[in-house]
């Protein structure tokens, strides 16, 4: 029997009548991020304690995807009056369950608890949506991620899910891809190509079967945006894959996620299992005679197996290598049969916009770049985690409210988007609206959302040499440039950040990179030198320094920088106690000193000193 | 048919037909490491490169695998950009293979002697072009070699780095080898290749050793030729 829109509506009935029984959630944020900081610890004692006090059955805990605020993980939300508390069990597990006990009899609320401005440590947040980081935000692709528990298909249909699709079967399949095209919807996976165009290129194109690929194999260091979705809310990704088969004409979907993700392969196996149950999945789906059906394959974690050729190479169990798109993959993929690859952001915002109509998503946004986008912000800024803003939010906007600011005070510096292989937009262009144009024009991309803040304690010809010391491990070695080109380019860079930097070695990675970006077969190697090349186009003075000077001014290459105790020195003895390699001497109240034959300049000293006696130079 | 320009001379291609092999067939001076007529293109060394105009931009491609489209105004096989790919792509591999003279040879027409960088010494003369692996694969039939693993570090090897069951010892990813990194050698009725030995066979009519049996016995199975036909060696036969 097929499923219908009738079905849907009894599920959603049963689902929330059974809710009833209920007089408290809790919404407790089981993401990566916040089970490797105990979230499931405190989970557990949680539900043992509302046991013990008999509130089990009155108490809904809700295990669901990631909230976003890794940084003050583990989190747990109360549903009804959106109390939110952050870092639990971090300090003391067992009072911290007692104080979530006490706010679910009594609504009490924990102080020691709540989130605290960074910038005025005596104000505290209560609700969710108080806070900056949240309020800033504009959720319509994690809408549901931290409310649903990813592993219920009844919560998803509770709250429209599926209702979309069978909106989608209802319309012509030229219409849909019309719809998707009209929106404005781009890749969001890093090239930005028009979602609507690429269908409709897949459904023109001739041969058959064809097949609906989602990426989720996301292998940026430091993202975690696809992860998030496939863990947090795996329905919307197979929801949007079926909407895309019927618009193509495609009756076989493939999701490529990370082996690495095994919380992601769980839940979206689940998902798929749920939704063949229920009709969703399989033959006939809403009586429309459509079929459609989807596989998980589990890639073996090369950051290159997220190019959609050398996706689709391993997935037809080759080595994992890039092919040439003179022929698009819309016309001859996997198996050399027309493919349709987005990635999984990119299929989660196709119920919303057949759900609320093109008009809808094509006003968020700018022009050319419209929706939202996620982000995972990391790096030195106060509030890291994953946020999704409307594109053409600033910069500043992003890192400053949202973010919170640079840690410790510090001054920015830079920010690196768009994965290892995009580049670092200094302070000037902090002002720059987000989104796919702008970010090209200034050398860096949007890569699929990672943004790394950097303030004056990261050196540039470093960070320029940490993604290139990626790129050379990540390299499939297919092609010339950028297998042995971008190795070049790291010796270069090492060498100038070991102090021994030559004149027209500048020049020379500039000419190199050029003909790497040009010469390169994939994205990969075409976007590889970007981290050189950006670092050199806004802070060149920092590699002459290093290379003419000798001198890091961020004070991060060391074999360029001495430790030095200046006269500030009251002679607390903290360094010479926290020196790993005891090189540091002196009396009691009277300035020390350090013996540089011996400092492996770890800094410590630098970073335990209260009366800045101690410089970097 | 389709008219376009390749340096200012025009010419007429088919649709789909690949750009290298019609500059070649006006005369065009084109350079490849990995292309072969009987294993096509893989486009791995980068050095056919050649610059496309087409009505919307101007790129560089490589001319092995571009096929010609209505869409080609001018293609230019010496521009500063496609110098410059090759002047690289020559450069990094004279670094990769300081001892290969063929790369010595093509990298000293494009100015290069000595490379800037530190030469590798565990390499040998292997440039990855892959034609071994697709001769082995697609013309012997037996993939007795193939890539291990990724990145400057890649290789070409046998399965586990052991002698292979598959290998037949035929020796043709010796012959297609463009600058002969392969060692293979034939010493008192033995050859010795990709770390298996092999027993030669010897010609009953004219004596010498000729190919390893192990060969012409993949060759009798496959063609149903008896051995004793293969046995005798193609200038007895």
């Amino acid at each position: 029997m097929s499923v219908s829109i009738q079905r849907l509506e009894e599920i959603k009935k049963d689902f929330l009548s059974k809710q009833k029984v209920f007089q408290k959630t809790i919404r407790v944020c089981c993401g990566t991020g916040c089970i490797s900081s105990g979230a499931l610890k405190v989970l557990e004692k949680l539900r043992t304690a509302l046991k013990t006090e008999g509130l089990d059955e009155k108490v809904k805990v809700i295990e669901t995807g990631c909230h976003g605020f890794c940084e003050r993980g583990p989190i747990f939300v109360f549903g009804e009056n959106d109390i939110f508390y952050q870092m639990v069990g971090k300090r003391n597990i067992d009072a911290d369950v007692s104080a979530l006990i006490e706010t679910v009899k009594s609504d009490k609320i924990a102080q020691n608890l709540l989130y605290p401005d960074p910038n005025d440590k005596t104000k505290k947040f209560v609700a969710t949506r108080e806070i900056p980081f949240y309020s800033g935000q504009q959720k319509i692709v994690l809408h549901l991620n931290g409310y649903i528990d990813p592993e219920s298909i009844e919560d998803y249909i509770a709250r429209g899910g599926y209702v979309a699709l069978h909106k989608a079967l209802q319309m012509k399949p030229e219409e849909v891809i019309d719809w998707i095209d009209r929106s404005g919807l781009r890749g969001r996976g890093g090239g930005g190509f028009r979602t609507g165009r690429k269908w409709r290129s897949c459904r023109e194109a001739h041969g058959s079967p064809k097949y609906i690929v989602a990426n989720g194999d996301e292998g940026d260091p430091g993202a975690f945006m696809d992860r998030s979705i496939m863990e947090g809310n795996p329905h919307a990704i197979l929801e949007g894959m079926i909407i895309g088969g019927y618009a193509i004409g495609s009756n076989d979907g493939y999701i490529y996620v990370r082996d690495e993700y095994p919380l992601a392969v769980k839940r979206l196996t689940k998902a798929i299992e749920d939704a063949r149950r229920l009709g969703l999945l399989g033959d006939n789906i809403f009586g429309t005679g459509f079929r459609f059906d989807i596989r998980i394959f589990r890639g073996g974690g090369a950051f290159v197996c997220g190019e959609s050729t050398a996706l689709m190479q391993s997935l037809e169990g080759k080595i994992g290598e890039p092919k040439a798109k003179y022929i698009h993959t819309v016309e001859r993929g996997l198996w050399d049969k027309p493919t349709n690859l987005n990635n999984v952001e990119t299929w989660a915002c196709v119920p919303l916009i057949i759900n609320n109509g093109w008009e809808w998503f094509a006003n968020i946004g700018t022009k050319n770049s419209t929706g939202t986008k996620v982000f995972s912000l990391v790096g030195k800024v106060n509030n890291t985690g994953l946020i999704e803003v409307p594109m053409g939010l600033t910069l500043r906007e992003i890192i400053f409210n949202l973010g919170g600011g640079i840690q410790k005070g510090r001054k920015f510096k830079a920010v690196q988007t768009g994965g290892p292989s995009g580049g670092c937009i200094p302070a000037e262009y902090l002002d720059t609206p987000v989104d796919f144009d702008t970010l090209t024009e200034l050398g860096s991309m949007m890569g699929s959302g990672g943004m790394i803040v950097m303030d004056e304690r990261n050196c540039m010809v470093d960070v320029a040499r940490y993604f290139l010391n990626f790129l050379v491990e990540e390299s499939c070695g297919k092609c010339v440039p950028c297998r042995e080109g971008v190795k070049r380019m790291y010796e270069i860079v090492d060498r100038i950040c070991n102090g021994e930097g030559r004149e027209g070695d500048i020049e020379h990675l500039e000419e190199l990179g050029k003909a790497v970006k040009l010469g390169s077969l994939c994205g990969l190697g075409q976007s590889a030198p970007n981290p050189v090349l950006s670092t050199i186009r806004y802070f060149r003075e920092e590699y002459e320094e290093h290379i003419k000077h000798k001198k890091c001014r961020a004070g991060v290459c060391k074999p360029l920088i001495t430790i030095k105790i200046n006269e500030k020195c009251n002679g607390c003895m903290v360094c010479a106690r926290n020196c790993p390699v005891s090189c540091i001497s002196g009396e009691k109240q009277k300035p020390h000193v350090i013996d540089q034959s011996k400092c492996i300049k770890c800094q410590i000293c630098y970073d335990v000193c209260r009366f800045d006696a101690v410089t970097i130079e | 048919m389709v008219k376009f320009k390749i340096d200012n001379k025009v010419v007429e291609a088919k649709e789909g037909e690949y750009l290298l092999d019609v500059a070649r067939r006006y005369g065009f001076s084109i350079p490849t490491l990995c292309h072969h007529e009987a294993l096509g293109s893989d486009g791995r060394c980068r050095v056919c490169v050649v610059e496309v105009k087409t009505r919307w931009r101007k790129r560089i491609v490589t001319s092995c695998l571009f096929p010609v489209s209505k869409d080609i105004e001018e293609v230019y096989t010496a521009s500063e950009d496609v110098k410059l790919v090759r002047r690289t792509v020559l450069e990094l591999l004279l670094a990769r293979c300081p001892e290969s003279d063929v790369i010595r040879y093509m990298a000293a027409k494009y100015g290069i002697t000595e490379p800037r960088y530190k030469k590798d010494t565990d390499k040998g003369k292997c440039i990855l072009c892959n034609m071994c692996v697709r001769t082995c694969e697609n013309i012997v039939g037996v993939s007795a070699i193939g890539i291990i693993g990724k990145g400057p570090e890649k290789k070409i090897s046998p399965p586990f780095r052991e002698a292979s069951d598959a290998c037949i010892g035929c020796g043709a990813c010796v012959a297609v080898c463009p600058t002969g990194h392969i060692f293979m050698e034939d010493k008192d009725g033995i050859r010795l290749i990709w770390r298996k030995r092999f027993e030669l066979a010897v010609c009953p009519k004219c004596g010498r050793y000729h190919a390893p049996v192990e060969q012409l016995e993949f060759i009798s199975k496959k063609t149903n030729v008896p051995m004793e036909e293969l046995l005798v060696c193609t200038n007895c036969r």
